[in-house]
């Protein structure tokens, strides 16, 4: 009887993970992925989104054309997992048994955490939030900008950096930006964690004439007052406020107690198998490994799990390892682009922003759909 | 490796373990943690990121929450920090 995997979540981690599955598998498994909704979404799209530099059509596309024929898909939402007895529960309760379970469930915005961030601010952490934000800044005439980040981890850390560049251009294309500033306010006292990067493009912020607030981690918005306060203490006045939203893991990994108090799952940094459920795998936002929750990461990751994996149901021994491997792009406006690449034991080295990485990053947008899904890049 | 600040710990109030976390998440707990404790209570924060000796540096010297211990063994960061 060929081995049940099963692969929660319809991202580019679960949507990897099972096409190499049942291509290394072929006939020994029966690969089945579940999603709530059916739909792959390209979530790097959103800014473009946000700074009206691409509309939202080319961000999703049907699930089931970038699966493999042999992949059985299950367009619903799976509530609950018991590992001890090996079995998905799902909404309208069917419950699916499986030998190996794969949870890329990526992450959740959790935006009722902080008072009033919904009604007072906005974000590019969803297609809806990405058009809300570009009406909003449409509108816009001037005035003050803040970008900041109300919970750590969140999805792409160079996010907030990349928004405010590219706000900055679009301000500036729009005529306004001699009557607006922007800040950013940020968790520590750099512009971005990793301190190489940060030495990069801090004196980029400083020439275009954008602020930087540091050790400023959200505590509340007060719509009312357009103020912003910080866990220490202080107060950002805005016309437009754009903040990350907390993130958590996935409802049914915290409804399945398979993951820490915030639902991000432990796993081994270099198997990805859970650490205490043996049949259990996970990859991309779902862990709680200490690296950037981003599509490159799942990206990277698939191919281990899918290997782990292949290796138990054959017999053979796992040919890889996850080494941390990151590669991201981080805009940094007027057509340049730089890139951050790191691993566990390698840290990262930024080259100096170029066109050359725009137009890669762009290239990269747009072969994604062919390309990443299905395996055809390392 | 230790350092003692002059200021007297009179009893660690609260402990936060974030060993395995790396920046920035060491940081935004410990203030998280501080937000909840009364001025001149004391913290005890165990790390395992060696970004954290220079961030907890700036971070106390931006919010005036003092450091008044810090050492390190096998890999593991200590500090204390004094709410303000």
């Amino acid at each position: 009887m060929p081995a049940r995997v099963t692969v929660l979540g319809g991202g580019v981690g679960g949507t990897l993970t099972a096409n190499l599955l049942s291509k290394q598998l072929g006939g020994n498994a029966t690969v089945t992925l579940v999603d709530p909704v059916g739909m792959h979404v390209y979530q790097p799209g959103f800014l473009y989104v946000a700074l009206g530099q691409a509309n939202g059509r080319w961000l999703a596309q049907d699930e089931r054309h970038l699966l493999r024929s042999d992949v059985q898909m299950l367009v619903e939402r799976a509530v609950r997992v018991d590992p001890s007895r090996r079995t998905v529960m799902l909404e309208h309760g069917r419950t699916l048994d499986y030998d190996y379970l794969v949870v890329a469930t990526g992450s959740r915005l959790a935006r009722e955490e902080i008072a009033g961030l919904a009604e007072g601010s906005y974000d590019f952490y969803s297609l809806d939030g990405a058009i809300r934000l570009r009406e909003a800044l449409r509108s816009f005439s001037g005035g003050r900008i803040v970008m900041g980040v109300a919970g750590i981890p969140y999805k792409c850390p160079p996010a907030p950096v990349e928004f405010v560049f590219m706000l900055e251009e679009y301000l500036h294309r729009r005529g306004i930006r001699e009557r607006s500033t922007i800040t950013l306010a940020s968790p520590l006292n750099r512009a971005f964690t990793i301190e190489t990067t940060s030495k990069l493009v801090q004196p980029i912020l400083e020439k275009r004439g954008i602020q930087l607030a540091t050790f400023f981690n959200v505590e509340s918005v007060i719509p009312e007052k357009k103020v912003v306060t910080s866990i220490e203490g202080e107060e950002l006045p805005y016309d437009l406020l754009v903040l990350v939203p907390p993130h958590r893991g996935a409802q049914v990994v915290e409804d399945s107690a398979l993951g820490d108090e915030r639902g991000w799952i432990p796993v081994s940094r270099a198997t990805l198998q859970h650490e205490q459920f043996d049949s259990i795998f996970a990859l991309g936002d779902a862990t709680n490994l200490p690296i950037s929750k981003s599509g490159s990461t799942a990206h990277f990751e698939a191919p281990v799990v899918a290997s782990q994996i292949a290796a138990r149901i054959s017999g053979t021994a796992p040919k890889e390892n996850y080494g941390g491997r990151v590669m991201c792009f981080l805009e940094t406006g007027h057509r340049e682009a730089t890139t951050i690449r790191f691993d566990y034991d390698h840290p990262p080295v930024s080259p100096n922003p170029s066109p050359l990485w725009h137009y890669a990053k762009w290239a990269f947008n747009r072969a994604y759909w062919m390309t990443v899904p299905q395996g055809r890049v390392a | 490796m230790k350092e003692v600040n002059e200021m007297a710990i009179e009893t660690i109030d609260r402990r936060l373990d974030v060993k395995g976390f790396n920046c920035p998440i060491p940081i935004v707990k410990t203030a998280r943690e501080m937000k909840t404790m009364s001025s001149g209570e004391f913290l005890e924060v165990l790390a395992t990121d060696p970004g954290s000796v220079p961030d907890f540096a700036a971070w106390s010297k931006t919010t005036g929450n003092v450091i008044v211990e810090q050492s390190q063994d096998a890999g593991t960061y200590r500090f204390v920090l004094k709410k303000r």
